[in-house]
């Protein structure tokens, strides 16, 4: 059966088991659309090629599943660029595929030629320019192989136009073909490593995990909740591995980090090991690298092994991925240390961090009669009025953070941000496409008014396709994380952070075909929060809140963990 | 810091963009490369590639890892950590008028050298060996002055005996 070029894209995607497209035509992919409607593919018309890769993270983070976009060439790649730098930097299996001026134009600087696959090199997992049409099937096959094994990532596909418009038989590439001699990620742990952990968790006193995006990726939140509870270990976890263990577990310390927990930061500084998970130690956890966790012998289980000893010496490093080597560990010690007391060995320790939660928790002065609303209130009240039952994404600054620290994440894909690159808007797109998996789930980003207004644009996308997402602008009037930063380290000079000329968000949502709502008193959150999640359409509330409130607990840059600014 | 010099041996597929992405790894990491030098293999479709860089263990290890995580490679070899053959060529068009070409021809000879291009004032010399004979040849003929020169880059094996 002879088919052209955007035809085999169009059934590899179907065979692949892609459902949905976020996408936005151009004349180098115009034959891809020429195909569209006869194909079972439901495509997202999105407003900025920039959303329609985070809508395809969002959709890929929610549920598990590779995240697919589609753009055309020149201009429409390069703004997807942010998107896929996001991908790459928090692992998040993504396939982008890229429209190409024709063959005999590429290298002379053509109508919308861009070397996409020149810029993405740095910041895709791998990335393809097809130039044979006979190639395009195992192209395709290899890009969704690479994307979701070993450690997940975005694949960029490059694809000219004289490519797609061409015809050959189609012949699907076998799980054989698809095999690289020169890709062999390593998944199964070395067992003897895994005995060395169960002997060193049996000889600590004061052991605590730490978890990563990995163990949210791998799906191993399971695995990791029932060592944590069979071993009687305190849990903590990056920004990316919030979810990964339910938050309202007593064994819970809350996120660790430049604005993790007082809990947390202690008990990583005091502990006697750390047995990390799907995490790499980044800066913004590890704060002043000399000085994390002096006391602890550091095992690391990574997918990855250039994150093994990339920033801490590690004691016992462990390639494999986290799912099966939590699974792995739970069998030896189900089947091992059946009678050991895990729970008496190491209460006095539980004990101490309670303590240490109950002396300083995640906390705010919650605003007097008259004052402003405190934006720490918002999320506690979305917490309470979802009851955890919601996937939420952030946009980036310091309505992430309070997200972070106030919404008590009780399941893994509940929680989208984006943490390696710290895109702003990336949330409000994140969350279309998290609906667009979820249907039927309550899909809310918080934002603040800065970064909303960096892919507003989505607001059509929303509504078009009825998508019901609520934006819940946590509005201070500025760009906060920054001011923040200039108040306690650059003596308050607020240069270029203060929003003056805003839009009327409400208005901006009704102008848009949108619900909004606006909250200027404290008393008020509560009703409109209800009202703005049993409208069955997109909805953003406008919340005024108190402009100079800042995130606390906070370890400045470049200080130990053990160096926090309290509130 | 113990900055060690590195000889990398490195199997890739040969296709588009290898040598950018390898190249585009240490820019983009802020590693240093030294020299590097890239050919076929027996097998057409895989070519390997020889990196010298410089860094203390720490850095190099980093290296290697990153390299082995792109998707086109097949292998990395640290041949430091091995007893291995280096060789690099070098060709060097030197000043050499009448009174002095006597001289230089006898350096050539004893490097064990090659002239492969004459001309009334000039001559253009072929040198291989490791970096040290490079390097002694390259200063012995500074002195008559040296108007180009080109190097390849070490290409490197490891040796078939080890102990």
């Amino acid at each position: 059966m002879e088919l052209t070029g955007a035809q085999i894209l169009l059934e590899c995607l179907k065979r692949e088991g892609v459902e949905v497209l976020f996408g936005y035509p151009g004349g180098a992919v115009i034959d891809i659309y020429d195909e569209l409607p006869r194909h079972p593919l439901k495509h997202i018309l999105v407003r900025h090629e920039q959303g329609a890769v985070h809508a395809a993270d969002g959709f890929a983070r929610a549920s598990g599943k590779v995240g697919v976009c589609l753009v055309t060439s020149g201009p429409g790649a390069t703004n997807a660029v942010t998107g896929i730098a996001t991908a790459y930097m928090d692992s998040i299996p993504l396939v982008a595929i890229t429209g190409q001026v024709p063959t005999p134009l590429i290298g002379n600087d053509a109508f919308q030629e861009v070397d996409i696959v020149g810029i993405t090199r740095p910041c895709t997992k791998h990335n393809y320019l097809v130039k044979d049409v006979r190639d395009l099937a195992l192209t395709i096959r290899r890009a969704f192989y690479l994307a979701r094994s070993g450690r997940p990532g975005p694949v960029l596909v490059d694809l000219p136009k004289d490519v797609l418009q061409t015809r050959t038989p189609f012949i699907w590439p076998d799980d054989e073909a698809i095999k690289m001699r020169s890709y062999n990620p390593t998944s199964k742990p070395n067992k003897r490593q895994l005995q060395k952990v169960a002997e060193l968790v049996k000889n600590a006193k004061q052991p605590v995990f730490y978890a990563g995006g990995g163990v949210v990726s791998a799906n191993a939140s399971d695995d990791l909740t029932w060592l944590a509870r069979r071993l009687h270990m305190p849990v903590t976890a990056t920004l990316m591995g919030l979810g990964c263990f339910p938050a309202d577990d007593p064994l819970w310390l809350g996120m660790l980090g430049m604005h993790g927990t007082y809990a947390a930061n202690r008990a990583i500084q005091d502990s006697d090991l750390i047995i990390a998970a799907g995490a790499r130690f980044d800066d913004r956890v590890t704060g002043k690298i000399a000085e994390f966790a002096p006391k602890a012998k550091l095992v690391h289980i990574d997918i990855d092994p250039t994150s093994i000893q990339k920033n801490v010496l590690v004691h016992v490093p462990i390639v494999a991925d986290v799912k099966h080597a939590l699974a792995d560990l739970r069998s030896i010690i189900e089947h091992e240390m059946t009678d050991f007391d895990f729970v008496s060995v190491h209460e006095p320790w539980v004990k101490h961090t309670l303590e240490w939660e109950l002396e300083h928790p995640i906390k705010y002065v919650p605003a007097k009669r008259g004052e402003p609303v405190k934006p720490q209130y918002v999320v506690e009240k979305i917490y309470e009025l979802t009851k955890g039952e919601a996937i939420i994404a952030t946009e980036v600054g310091q309505n992430q953070m309070w997200t972070a620290q106030f919404f008590g994440f009780q399941r893994p894909r509940t929680f989208l941000s984006s943490g390696g690159l710290g895109t702003m808007g990336y949330g409000f797109p994140a969350a279309i496409g998290a609906q667009m998996a979820f249907p039927d789930k309550l899909v809310i980003d918080i934002a603040g008014d800065g970064s909303i207004q960096m892919n507003i644009q989505e607001l059509a996308t929303a509504v078009c396709y009825n998508l019901p997402v609520k934006i819940v602008i946590l509005n201070n009037g500025y760009l906060g994380m920054v001011r923040q930063w200039q108040e306690l380290f650059y003596k308050k000079n607020y240069c270029a952070t203060c929003m003056d000329a805003q839009p009327d968000f409400v208005k901006l949502a009704e102008a848009y075909g949108a619900a909004g709502f606006r909250v200027t008193r404290t008393r008020d959150v509560e009703k409109v929060l209800k009202e703005a999640f049993a409208t069955p359409k997109p909805v953003i509330v406008d919340v005024r809140v108190a402009p100079e409130e800042n995130v606390y607990p906070m370890v400045p840059a470049g200080k130990s963990l053990g160096e926090m600014l309290l509130v | 810091m113990n900055d060690k010099r590195h000889v990398l041996s490195i199997l890739v597929e040969n296709e588009p963009g290898v040598l950018s992405r390898v190249a585009g790894l240490f820019s983009g990491r802020g590693f240093n490369i030294e020299s590097l030098n890239v050919g076929p293999t027996l097998d057409k479709g895989v070519s390997v590639m020889t990196i010298t860089t410089v860094g203390d263990d720490v850095i190099i290890e980093q290296i290697v890892k990153q390299l082995r995580k792109l998707v086109m490679t097949i292998k990395v070899v640290d041949l430091t950590e091995h007893k291995s053959v280096e060789r690099e060529m070098v060709l060097i068009k030197v000043n050499a008028e009448d009174s002095r070409r006597a001289e230089i021809l006898r350096i050539v000879d004893i490097f064990r050298c090659k002239v492969v291009d004459v001309s009334p004032d000039e001559l253009t010399v072929e040198a291989t060996g490791d970096q040290g004979k490079i390097k002694a040849i390259i200063n012995m003929l500074t002195r008559f002055g040296v108007k180009e020169i080109a190097r390849t880059g070490t290409v490197a094996l490891k040796r078939s005996l080890q102990d």
